[in-house]
């Protein structure tokens, strides 16, 4: 209490204890999507944990990465554990992010004033997703090579930027140890700066602006509504969904452990049953089945343009559906929604079953 | 001087100064991201300028059998077929890079990423390949497999 009045006589901090105690979480049928991005936040945190553990021992380089994955595996006390961790909260942290964006999407939360919210929130996914594909490469194993030079090549279909693009990803024109030094660069340094950066954005954002509810919701008289505060009562079923879920992730980490699997090597085929991490499996699913030609375009092109125009009308929801803002639901965003989750479902679980 | 002009001469230098302040930014700016934008794409290492390699003797390829090895800095795959011919080609898949497979059942070049598929000639028969795999020449002296590149005449 003492270190409190101190430093409160310098700096006014019981201000944004009043705004903290001010805070309320509404209740309803949808309370519990509050708990989503608490959850992702959560696994964002294990994610900066253990992988400052795992960075103790790493090695970027052609000749070191997998040596060393290997080693922090097999010799490090609890080194197996640190990893397993890391990659499957990694994993559970993409699942929740996309359960948070369609809870957040249907429930029209995007709308005016949370416009910036949605767009800070959808730079944290695609920062995310480059969380996902530079940290695939580096244990240096023969999925994470194929997948590197795939992902690359398609960057360098880009029109006009491509070449540079894929040099600049690669570090070269092939896929080799530079570009392993550089998406470990990328991972450790630049996307943890940059994604610090916009979630601290993100929260001020929600923060300022509280907890936003349905259209239904809104209509209802503020009275008539209810609600419980953030401190304690909601922070601490929070904490328990955290807990909750930091189980789960022990028990994943210690009875479902993810394979190394051999060494990259750059002179073998690329193996059957090769695949990318699941989510980008719907992508790399709708890949396979694009011709190598559409109409006057390579396939390749095409299936960049149309997941670039899908992404950006995403991105841009706010903006365009503008009944939103009056608090209507209009069918067409509805079904948007319904028939993008349904498409990623049915791709993801084909290119499983192929 | 009129308190007009005087207040046009006022706009004039500061027009002037506004044009100048944003002319040196935008140089400021040119200035530091030139620099970095060429530190990000390394130098160019020198071409391994190879016109032919050995790739082994005859009998280190039983029948139907095949070999990726490294042309220069690019994947070849060497491929000894049923009947006993040889055939060289690029290893990487035309779509989107991966390395490719010789399918000894079938005498068919796969590529296990997006289910590629060419024929022992390097033609893309089907899925997503737009281009056909290119071709190296195969030389055989003295029981030993040379491949080359292709004439360009």
């Amino acid at each position: 209490m003492k270190i409190y009045e101190w430093i409160n006589e310098r700096v006014d901090i019981s201000s944004i204890k009043k705004i903290a105690l001010k805070k309320r979480v509404p209740i309803f049928y949808g309370t519990i999507w509050y708990y989503l991005g608490g959850v992702s936040l959560f696994l964002f945190m294990i994610q900066v944990f253990t992988g400052i553990l795992l960075v103790l021992y790493y090695q970027p380089g052609a000749e070191t990465a997998y040596e060393s994955v290997k080693f922090i595996i097999s010799r490090v006390e609890f080194g197996w554990l640190i990893r397993e961790v890391h990659s499957w909260s990694a994993n559970l942290f993409i699942l929740f992010v996309f359960f948070h964006m369609f809870t957040v999407f249907f429930a029209k939360a995007y709308r005016k004033p949370r416009e910036m919210t949605w767009i800070s929130g959808m730079i944290l996914l695609l920062l995310s997703l480059g969380f996902g594909f530079s940290g695939y490469l580096l244990p240096w194993n023969e999925l994470a090579y194929f997948a590197t030079k795939v992902g690359s090549d398609i960057a360098g279909a880009i029109p006009i930027i491509g070449d540079f693009a894929l040099r600049l990803l690669r570090s070269g024109d092939e896929v080799s140890g530079a570009t392993l030094t550089r998406f470990y660069g990328i991972h450790t340094a630049l996307l943890p700066g940059i994604f610090t950066v916009m979630l601290g954005l993100h929260l001020i954002l929600v923060q300022v602006q509280g907890m936003s509810v349905p259209p239904e919701i809104e209509k209802i008289p503020e009275k008539e509504r209810k609600s419980i505060p953030f401190f304690p009562d909601f922070a601490l079923q929070d904490a328990m969904a955290w807990l909750i879920v930091l189980n789960i992730i022990a028990l994943l980490a210690v009875f479902f452990p993810w394979e190394l699997g051999p060494k990259a090597d750059p002179l073998a085929s690329a193996p059957a049953g090769i695949r990318p991490e699941w989510y980008f499996m719907f992508m790399f699913q709708t890949l396979k089945y694009i011709p190598a030609h559409v109409l006057f375009i390579e396939g390749e092109l095409f299936g960049i343009l149309l997941f670039s125009i899908g992404g950006f009308i995403w991105f841009m929801v706010p903006f365009l559906d503008k009944k939103a803002h009056e608090g209507i639901r209009t069918p067409f965003w509805t079904w948007f929604g319904i028939l993008l989750i349904i498409y990623m479902i049915v791709f993801t679980a084909w290119g499983y079953l192929t | 001087m009129s308190q007009t002009k005087r207040s046009e001469v006022k706009k004039e230098r500061r027009s002037f100064l506004n044009t100048l302040l944003k002319t040196g930014l935008v140089a400021w700016v040119a200035s530091v991201i030139y620099p970095v934008a060429r530190f990000l794409i390394p130098p160019k290492m020198a071409e391994l300028n190879v016109s032919s390699i050995e790739v082994g003797l005859i009998s280190d390829f039983p029948k139907s059998s095949s070999k990726i090895v490294r042309f220069g800095r690019k994947p070849i795959i060497v491929i000894r077929k049923e009947s006993g011919d040889f055939k060289a080609l690029e290893a990487t898949c035309t779509h989107l890079d991966c390395n490719v497979q010789f399918k000894s059942e079938t005498e068919q070049i796969w590529c296990a990423c997006h289910n590629g598929l060419y024929d022992i000639e390097g033609k893309n028969i089907s899925g997503p390949p737009p281009k056909p795999l290119a071709q190296f020449k195969v030389d055989i002296a003295r029981e030993k497999i040379i491949v080359s590149q292709m004439d360009l005449s």
